[in-house]
């Protein structure tokens, strides 16, 4: 075989692929070296991820070649990918819920590899040595996106790996975590492994990229050296305008207190769960609090705690308050009557119905807005409200009829938070709110929370994503294993010490002595 | 592969149209070769099934009786199953209501006011509804599989009718045949024309389909039964109360469906008997499906799967043909039905099989 450096590890030549209705990917050539880390930058719905599984053998292509060491071959599957060495973290995860972590990783890895538990000391080892704290064990159904993600990482480096592709892989880690990560990526390619990396964080393409390509509409719409482009030049290539791709918002310091989180503790049932303890927590009207910290650590079940989901008994209803009104036993619906919104985590299957068209999502959680008329679905103001929700938030779709599906993440997500912003909301939780969201539709929702956010309202954003945390957030605090970090005001602080939050490194919190006390005096 | 199928991205809406046609068409191609295989004139064969019983009013309202209790069943199984709730109780909650409702008119025997038919009817419909909510409550309470405990007490309901019926019931003045005494006339539901047995419960079955579709297309209760169905995580996210939604879907279900069988005991019959149904509660589950959970797609539906009934009966008097032979039409019937709606979401291509070629030769270069 020959494998000197002249010859690429893999070259694309004049790839197509045609679905349905859309051209995915056009005439598409990419050349990745040995050792080379590759950085593939593009929009949702530019065309990377079909790309990405024609490498991969998942889908073929209609037309066009793939030389891989310069052989000539069609990828039938992924099988026949991984035994080329070829590896894949997907963006949506390949995970069978209901096996565990090791069970997952044996079965991708076949047969040959040995049984669950021959493999669960390599998982350790692995886990342990890119820093990545996995337990083999565990049911995936229990595990969070961060979590998850870990064990499509983890189990790609379990193999001989000649290509790694990378869909996102830092969108779940702390900037320390995703430095290791860095480390790990170079040590790897300094052993002659390729990396193909997809990211939308610019900062850190530049920071291990070598070379990109630049995708827009199926098309490769540019090749570049990121370390010699800027932001701006990178963001034009793949949204074609810059505008709005600003970078920094005004900070505000808010005015009453809106949602006040009492010394909330919860005992979570699930024995791999996380239990919540003594969080305190004070988002004031025309402010965004931005809480960040890596998935798992009690993210979800505070959600569930703020949205209603779980519920605490009457006699702790003061634990959670809007507007000095107690709401800590009240459900979903009756939160939502009082001001209450919320866009969850993930998008299809918990914020929208997949099978359901806009309109019908509309009406989801708006049902509250005289929608309804003696138990009956007033249509009509269904409709319009679908519309002007798509309308005034720039969402690509031929009309309120499509199906929430058939929308790409970035599309629907604007339309999620239309949906609530168009409620106006006094107090708007917000997970993940630009998770897998391309730059455009992400700057988008950055100017519709700004907006909601100077125009009153309280904003609470959890997030993983620590460089839009320190972008919109006014104070900015983290979870760790289920205890929040005192707040600090964003401009105060910086990247570094909240990493040290999202550490665990913080002092737990004074007892209560003021409701109103300064988050500033809780600064260690 | 020489034929592939391609998802087409969404549903085709001529094919939701066409697909019953098509499958229509190749049942009847299918039967005819059946039938000519077995010696039998295909024409004459599919004439006395699909035609025959359909040649005169008493006919037509034959299909009727037998299209109303299959018709209600399916139409409370549709809210239940737009909640992805499996009732596969109707059968037994169609039994119970025909026991109960039976039970009422014996008592009010020598009424003569029409009140007597109300509390029969009214009768009927709680104890079906008691018997869905007992699959509620086990669903609710212990989180027990609602398919399992409403088959389950389907065999309890029948063998509660059969207790009956031989005992307590038992017509005394009956020689002892298992059959209840005729109920009073006040009880009886009335006949909607001379000829015929068509009776009122066509009024009740006409007031279930409005009622069902305002529900599943115009309520807001509705739109909450199709997001748990759908969604089960995005319903609690906003709200609904899943418990309650079970109870009524399964309190709807069971009603409807022992409104079924008291219009059979109050109706057509007019006493209590072991062979209340001939399988209306499973027929109706077919059916719901076969109207893909759509009222008027349900009205259709029933009232074919009544035609099959009927047809098959005369069959079996007219030309000898074993009852088997039939029940393989129905068989086919319901097969092509589903199998042609994979058109809807899935587009047909033939490929030549030296389209792939070239890439072959490519690889072995």
């Amino acid at each position: 075989m020959s494998s000197s450096p002249s010859v690429p590890r893999l070259q694309l030549s004049g790839i197509s692929k045609r679905y349905p209705g859309c051209l995915a990917n056009d005439r598409i050539d990419l050349s990745i070296a040995p050792g080379e880390i590759h950085a593939l930058l593009g929009e949702n719905g530019a065309g990377k991820s079909t790309l990405m599984k024609i490498i991969y053998g998942v889908t073929q292509p209609d037309s066009g070649e793939i030389h891989w060491q310069g052989e000539a071959l069609k990828m039938r599957d992924p099988a026949m990918a991984r035994s080329l060495g070829v590896g894949m973290v997907f963006q949506h995860f390949s995970l069978f819920e209901t096996l565990s972590v090791a069970e997952n990783i044996a079965l991708a890895m076949g047969a040959a590899a040995g049984t669950p538990k021959q493999l669960e000391p390599k998982i350790r080892e692995v886990s342990q040595r890119y820093g990545m704290a996995l337990e083999p064990g565990r049911l995936v159904h229990n595990l969070s996106i961060g979590e998850r993600q870990r064990v499509e990482i983890v189990r790609c480096l379990m193999q001989d790996i000649k290509l790694l592709i990378l869909d996102e892989p830092t969108s779940v880690l702390t900037p320390q975590e995703a430095d290791e990560l860095f480390g790990t990526l170079r040590r790897l390619a300094a052993e002659g492994c390729s990396i193909l990396f997809i990211s939308h964080k610019l900062g850190e393409v530049r920071a291990l990229c070598q070379n990109a390509t630049v995708l827009r509409g199926g098309k490769v719409s540019g090749h570049c050296v990121p370390a010699e482009c800027s932001d701006l030049q990178l963001a034009r290539l793949m949204v074609g305008d810059a505008e709005g791709l600003e970078s920094s918002y005004p900070k505000a310091s808010g005015g009453l207190p809106r949602l006040r989180v009492d010394d909330l503790s919860w005992h979570n049932a699930d024995p791999f769960g996380c239990t919540l303890s003594q969080i305190r927590l004070e988002v004031r009207s025309g402010e965004i609090v931005g809480i960040a910290g890596v998935a798992g650590n009690g993210q979800d079940e505070l959600l569930a705690l703020l949205s209603g989901e779980t519920r605490l008994p009457r006699n702790e209803h003061a634990r959670i308050s809007l507007d000095q009104q107690p709401i800590a036993h009240l459900h979903p619906d009756a939160r939502r009557k009082l001001g209450l919104a919320f866009v969850p985590a993930e998008r299809l299957g918990h914020g929208a119905v997949p099978d359901m068209s806009l309109a019908d999502n509309a009406l989801l959680t708006a049902f509250q807005q005289g929608l309804l008329s003696k138990g009956l679905i007033q249509r009509g103001k269904v409709r319009a409200l679908a519309d002007q929700i798509i309308q005034r938030f720039a969402v690509k779709t031929p009309d309120a009829d499509a199906l929430a599906r058939s929308l790409s993440g970035g599309n629907l997500q604007k339309f999620i938070l239309g949906r609530e912003i168009l409620q106006q909301p006094k107090l708007l939780v917000a997970a993940h709110p630009t998770w897998g969201v391309d730059v455009g539709a992400a700057a988008a929702i950055h100017r519709a929370l700004i907006a909601l956010r100077d125009a009153g309202a309280a904003i609470l954003v959890i997030s993983e994503d620590l460089d839009e945390l320190f972008q919109i957030s006014d104070r900015i605090g983290a979870l760790c294993s289920g205890k929040l970090s005192p707040l600090a005001a964003t401009a105060e602080t910086e990247a570094v010490e909240v990493g040290r939050w999202m550490a665990g490194e913080f002092a737990p919190l004074p007892p209560i002595t003021s409701p109103l006390a300064a988050p500033a005096a809780h600064l260690s | 592969m020489l034929l592939s199928l391609e998802p087409r991205g969404q549903q085709s809406r001529a094919m939701l149209w066409l697909s019953p046609l098509l499958a229509a068409v190749l049942t009847l191609l299918s039967g005819a070769l059946l039938f000519s295989l077995l010696g039998h004139d295909p024409l004459q064969t599919l004439h006395t099934l699909l035609i025959a019983p359909l040649a005169d009013w008493y006919g037509v309202s034959e299909l009727l009786v037998k299209a109303l209790p299959i018709l209600l069943c399916a139409l409370g199984l549709a809210v239940a199953y737009q909640a992805r709730i499996w009732n596969i109780g109707a059968e037994g909650q169609l039994l119970l209501g025909a026991l109960a409702g039976s039970a009422m008119a014996i008592q009010l025997i020598d009424w003569d006011s029409r009140w007597a038919l109300v509390w029969v009817v009214l009768a009927g419909v709680a104890a079906g509804a008691a018997w869905g909510g007992l699959t509620a409550w086990l669903r609710t309470q212990f989180n027990a599989n609602e398919i399992l405990t409403s088959i389950m007490l389907n065999y309890i309901a029948l063998n509660l009718l059969l207790f009956f019926v031989h005992g307590p019931l038992k017509d005394p003045a009956g020689f002892n045949f298992p059959e209840s005494a005729m109920f009073g006339d006040a009880s009886r539901l009335p006949l909607v024309s001379e000829d015929g047995r068509l009776h009122a419960g066509l009024y009740f079955a006409l007031l279930a389909l409005v009622a069902v579709w305002v529900l599943l297309h115009k309520s807001f209760l509705g739109f909450q039964i199709k997001v748990l169905g759908l969604d089960r995580r995005a319903a609690g996210f906003v709200g609904f109360r899943e418990k309650r939604l079970v109870w009524f879907a399964l309190l709807v279900s069971g009603g409807l469906a022992g409104l079924a069988g008291v219009g059979e005991v109050a109706g057509p019959i007019g006493q209590l008997v072991p062979q209340v149904s001939p399988g209306y509660g499973y027929a109706a589950i077919t059916v719901a499906f076969l109207g893909r959970l759509n009222p008027l797609g349900i009205v259709c539906a029933s009232l074919l799967m009544a035609l099959l009934y009927l047809g098959g009966e005369n069959a079996q008097m007219t030309m000898n043909l074993p009852q088997a032979i039939t029940q393989l039409f129905q068989g086919m019937m319901l097969f092509f039905l589903l199998a042609c709606d994979v058109l809807i979401l899935y587009r047909p291509r033939l490929k030549w099989k030296w389209a792939s070629l070239p890439v072959l030769k490519k690889v072995a270069a």
